[in-house]
């Protein structure tokens, strides 16, 4: 065979002959099937659960150690573990409040940032990736799994937390911050009001988180990486002399779901908070989008 | 580069197909091509230079070349993980990355090994791809999982943890993944890493197995021994280069020709042997070879028989592609820098 002859490539051409390509059936377009399995991942891996097992524990210690502490120190500080006395329902929220300046968000954490970096680390990103999964697509579902993740976390303390309260204390009226005096199908109403706040805000973290991880190949990093985020934010909340910059944090708003408590409800901080979660949300998904379409994916 | 081999890397198809032949069922002549594809990584360092790939429809297409010469960065280009620098790509017919999303679903991938959630099983592993794959029937999602499984001879091991597979049922695992659904193309980056020499056999029977119902197959490899055995076809890498691209038999047949004669009288032999014009004589004990050039090998023995020189066996040298490979490359299959 001669070297012109080589050179052109349709003389390889073996004589099974040309392909014919059937176009891939793509017709439930709106097929849950990734998002079911991306959840199954989520719930169904020990660290998750075993982490949800903590999260749970929390307003069952509450719980327990208000009601066998013995001694009632009155009502007089307003605190929520002093109230949680008068009605089961401030157990859970006693324990969303205390659960949230850190072990909420180092749950969302260690969700969020394992997103991206632990399909990475692995290596299962790339076979993802070429089975196609779209890089969009991909990220929709890993944040819809955070986002889902949010809500199951929130819920879980909260009706545990109810659950254990109305348990060892028994429902009755419920004194909100205002003093007002509602009752309990009220109370649970607002109760939810408040996950549902506490969720919008924490899934603006978890964007934040999502972001992080599509930075690097280490899950461990990332969430080290977005919980620190969250003390320092709280540590610069706290400081007053830098009062200029709190509005901007992401974490300033969080505490202030106690304004849903109040008769009416003060919607003033509420309506900043969830305003500066829809454009940290919405920033951060931006920005874990553009990084994530253009990355060479070398893991 | 001017030997006549490197040549047929020049003339890859210059024109990307266009897009519109993916909408439908479309008819292409190559599965895999690539026109001056190129990756440059931050940093400066070439990992793969302009290199034109044309692997045609239904060959099993050995990518071939040392450790770090660029053949897994192809790889990851041709399927959309990384992308070029510069030039292009398709697969099937379908440019990449734009119509990854319509050809990616007929391309079975072994990409740098296997990669599994460690905490799953070796069947929930294959069911959460076969999930993300929009194109896959859930309704036989089972029975597929089970087919591949069984294909690659991990049936007994599907329930267990893939964080206590061994090195080659992880392998397997690789290539069950691939076969989940029936794929037109598979691209087995290094597929016999860490099998044993059964396992081996094994998965060289399977792509052979494969490639005869029209899969076409592009395995990389840096093994000379597997592209010799199960390849059809082969392009070697050489520090991010296509040195060569072709068919083996053509590679092979581009080699000069050497013939050997054994015989007592070496020395006598020789004399003939340089009567007759062959050049580049060489002697090694009882032995003699020569390049053919253009002489016969019939005249040859004739001359020798004319001038009474006892040969005991006369012969063509089997043609070691190694040799070969040496030659387009300079050096032979170390690790590249």
């Amino acid at each position: 065979m001669s070297a012109a002859e080589a050179s052109s490539p349709a003389t390889m051409v073996p004589a099974v002959g040309t392909g014919q390509r059937q176009p891939p059936a793509t017709s439930r377009r709106l097929s849950t099937r990734f998002l079911r399995s991306e959840l199954k991942l989520i719930f169904g891996r020990r660290r998750n659960i075993a982490g949800m097992a903590v999260l749970a524990a929390v307003p069952i210690i509450i719980a327990f150690a208000v009601r066998y502490s013995g001694s009632r120190r009155g009502g007089g500080d307003g605190g929520f573990l002093s109230q949680a006395t008068n009605n089961g329902l401030f157990v859970g929220l006693a324990a969303l409040t205390v659960e949230l300046p850190l072990f909420l968000p180092l749950a969302v954490a260690a969700i969020s940032g394992d997103a991206v970096a632990g399909e990475a680390n692995v290596g299962t990103l790339r076979y993802l990736l070429a089975r196609p999964v779209q890089r969009t697509r991909l990220l929709a579902v890993k944040y819809l799994g955070v986002l889902i993740f949010t809500v199951a976390a929130v819920l879980l303390i909260a009706v545990v937390g109810v659950g254990f309260g109305l348990a060892l204390f028994g429902a009755g009226p419920v004194t909100l911050l205002s003093g007002t005096q509602v009752s309990t199908a009220v109370g649970l109403w607002r109760l939810l009001l408040v996950c549902g706040y506490i969720v919008v805000c924490l899934a603006a973290f978890g964007a934040i988180g999502l972001f992080v991880s599509t930075l690097t190949e280490q899950p461990i990093g990332a969430t080290i990486g977005v919980v620190g985020l969250a003390v320092i934010s709280q540590i610069l909340d706290s400081v007053s002399q830098l009062s200029a910059i709190h509005p901007y944090l992401p974490t300033h708003y969080w505490l202030s779901f106690g304004d849903l408590l109040r008769d009416p409800i003060a919607t003033d901080q509420i309506s900043h908070g969830i305003v500066s979660a829809v454009v940290y949300g919405v920033i951060f998904l931006a920005a874990a989008w553009a990084r994530f379409g253009a990355k060479d994916i070398t893991s | 580069m001017s030997s006549p081999v490197t040549s047929v890397t020049r003339d890859a198809p210059t024109e990307p197909v266009p897009s519109s032949a993916v909408a439908g069922s479309s008819a292409y002549q190559f599965a895999v091509t690539s026109n001056g594809l190129t990756k440059r990584f931050r940093g400066g360092q070439v990992a793969v230079d302009h290199i034109d790939l044309a692997v045609p429809h239904g060959a099993v297409y050995g990518f071939l070349g040392p450790n770090g010469s660029g053949k897994t960065t192809t790889i990851r280009m041709l399927l959309g993980l990384v992308r070029p620098t510069a030039g292009t790509s398709t697969l099937l017919g379908g440019r990449i990355p734009e119509d990854s999303q319509q050809v990616l679903p007929s391309v079975g991938a072994l990409v740098e090994g296997p990669a599994f959630h460690p905490y799953l099983s070796g069947r929930d592993n294959l069911r959460r791809l076969d999930a993300a794959d929009r194109t896959a029937d859930p309704a036989t999602c089972a029975h597929r999982i089970a087919a591949a499984l069984e294909r690659v001879g991990l049936s007994a091991a599907a329930a267990k943890r893939f964080r206590n597979y061994s090195l080659g049922m992880r392998q397997r695992l690789g290539i069950a993944a691939a076969l989940l659904q029936p794929r037109e193309l598979l691209v087995l980056d290094e597929p016999t890493n860490g099998l044993d020499p059964q396992g081996t056999r094994e998965v060289r029977a399977l792509v052979t197995d494969l490639a005869a119902t029209g899969v076409t197959v592009l395995l990389s490899t840096h093994l000379l021994s597997e592209v010799e055995q199960i390849c059809t076809h082969v392009g070697v890498m050489h520090i991010g280069k296509l040195v060569a691209q072709s068919r083996l038999t053509d590679l092979r047949a581009q080699t000069a020709q050497r013939i050997r004669v054994q015989t007592a009288q070496p020395d006598r032999a020789a004399a003939t042997l340089a009567r007759l014009g062959l050049a580049d004589i060489a002697r090694r004990g009882e032995e003699v070879t020569a390049l053919v050039g253009s002489a016969r090998p019939e005249d040859v023995i004739a001359g020798l028989v004319h001038d009474e020189v006892p040969v005991i066996a006369f012969g063509p040298v089997p043609v070691n592609l190694e040799d070969v490979f040496v030659t387009l490359t300079g050096e032979g299959f170390g690790v590249s820098g």
